[in-house]
């Protein structure tokens, strides 16, 4: 069953691609809640992550186009020197404007606009990341009653992503990948 | 902002933009809204304003504040040699069937402060079509276009665009085409001679040329699909039969109306010809 009135944002930094990727390999491929990843990677490298998550997955992973429609099943991944927004209608809007946190994509500009539109139905999780982006937009998500998840500092490959957001949103739930992934697939299909 | 305080602030921005059209004539009605929010926001913070009922204060009283405002809400950040393998593919792909074309015309649309400009004017230089060839630049922001004009930069981003430069294929040393002063670089004039400049605003008017390539890159990234149509509908008049339309990178013809008049030249970097 579809679920396009929900939204997972998944963001991440150094050690967030393998994080990521972990979570996403126990999805089906019809899983009903659209997908969208924001990862930091090195300016002007073209293409080669979404080619790595299509490989690995049974989801479909591409990378965002503008004005694309959300659709289940699917991974969108943040082309690199963009950032992406959500808009009302649930297509994405690209932009290319000011880093942000050092960052284009910033994990902190797709969070926010998320929880601008699906509200409490946005799912907000932050992997591992030598950056401190990513921390106030799980905020925002968590003060629009959204859900907010960290990356259990422990385990994260760099600590300083989920620590800070866990500084800035103590109310957010610290998880390792493997819950992480389980607390996915309870939202499959419900 | 508070998140329960963004209901009102969306509404406001609605209203906001019926105002300015009415009193500078300038219409962001198609303007994709998620980015809208975003450039309001941030240009709140940086005025230190607390709402849009402040801002409104200023906007309707002080027209240089308003110039400052539409400069910031209009994305012009842009860089020399974006995506080496756009131009790569322009220079490979493109430019040797237009070299067949005694007299050329592009038009660059949303041309900015012109690092996009230079950029095309020095591949038109190397593969010895500049001097036969004309060139629009087009922008709705007068300001950006006196920059674009001049044709000087800050010496900052120089080590990259020089890298950028080469990975796009550039033949000759980068250095020659521009001299440095004070921390800033002026390009050959020789480059832009054959450019005109002009104030155009793809939200309102209408076609006035026809050009054998038309080079939008990540202008219409900021509209909304109704928009979006809109200029597509224009860019498609100002083309001829077999010319070339090049997008941003992550822009696409899939979701318009003259979609199945263009095939591609390059998918991944967004190039398409006009079918006869």
């Amino acid at each position: 069953m579809d679920d396009t009135s929900r939204l997972i944002v998944i963001g991440g930094s150094w050690g967030g691609i393998q994080a990521s990727m972990k979570i996403l390999q126990g999805l089906p491929a019809d899983y009903s809640i659209p997908i969208v990843l924001v990862l930091h990677r090195l300016r002007n490298q073209e293409g080669s992550l979404q080619e790595l998550f299509d490989k690995k997955l049974v989801l479909k992973a591409e990378e965002v186009d503008d004005k694309a429609p959300l659709e289940s099943g699917h991974v969108y991944i943040a082309p690199a020197n963009y950032h992406v927004l959500l808009e009302k209608d649930h297509t994405f809007s690209l932009d290319d404007s000011e880093l942000e946190n050092y960052s284009r994509p910033s994990i902190d500009v797709t969070f926010s606009s998320a929880a601008d539109v699906f509200g409490k139905n946005t799912v907000g999780i932050l992997l591992s990341g030598a950056s401190k982006d990513g921390s106030s937009g799980l905020k925002y998500i968590f003060d629009k009653r959204g859900t907010a998840i960290v990356q259990h500092p422990g385990e994260a490959e760099i600590s300083t992503m989920p620590l800070a957001a866990i500084q800035s949103t103590p109310g957010c739930s610290i998880l390792n990948v493997e819950r992480i992934q389980a607390y996915l697939l309870t939202l499959h299909g419900h | 902002m508070k998140p329960e305080q963004n209901e009102l602030f969306e509404l406001e921005v609605e209203a906001l933009i019926r105002e300015i059209h009415t009193a500078y004539g300038y219409d962001f009605s198609g303007y994709a809204r998620a980015s809208v929010y975003r450039r309001i926001k941030r240009f709140l913070g940086q005025k230190h304003l607390q709402s849009i009922e402040d801002l409104r204060k200023f906007l309707f009283t002080d027209s240089f504040f308003f110039e400052n405002f539409l400069q910031e809400i209009t994305v012009n950040v842009t860089e020399m040699f974006r995506d080496p393998t756009f131009y790569k593919s322009l220079r490979e792909n493109v430019l040797p069937i237009l070299s067949t074309y005694p007299f050329i015309k592009v038009w660059d649309a949303g041309c900015s402060t012109g690092e996009e400009l230079i950029s095309l004017a020095i591949l038109l230089e190397e593969e010895g079509l500049l001097g036969r060839t004309k060139i629009y630049a087009t922008d709705i922001n007068q300001k950006v276009l006196r920059q674009a004009k001049d044709g000087i930069f800050s010496a900052t981003h120089m080590t990259a665009y020089t890298a950028a430069y080469y990975a796009a294929g550039g033949k000759r040393d980068f250095a020659e085409y521009y001299t440095s002063n004070y921390g800033s670089v002026k390009f050959n004039a020789s480059l832009v001679r054959n450019v005109v400049f002009y104030p155009h605003n793809l939200a309102t008017d209408s076609s006035f040329n026809e050009f054998h390539l038309i080079v939008c890159r990540n202008v219409l990234i900021y509209f909304n699909r109704t928009l979006q149509e809109r200029v597509y509908q224009l860019f498609d008049e100002s083309l001829v039969d077999l010319g070339y339309l090049a997008l941003g990178k992550k822009e696409t013809l899939a979701m318009s109306g003259i979609s199945s008049k263009y095939s591609f030249v390059d998918k991944n970097n967004r190039i398409y010809r006009k079918n006869s």
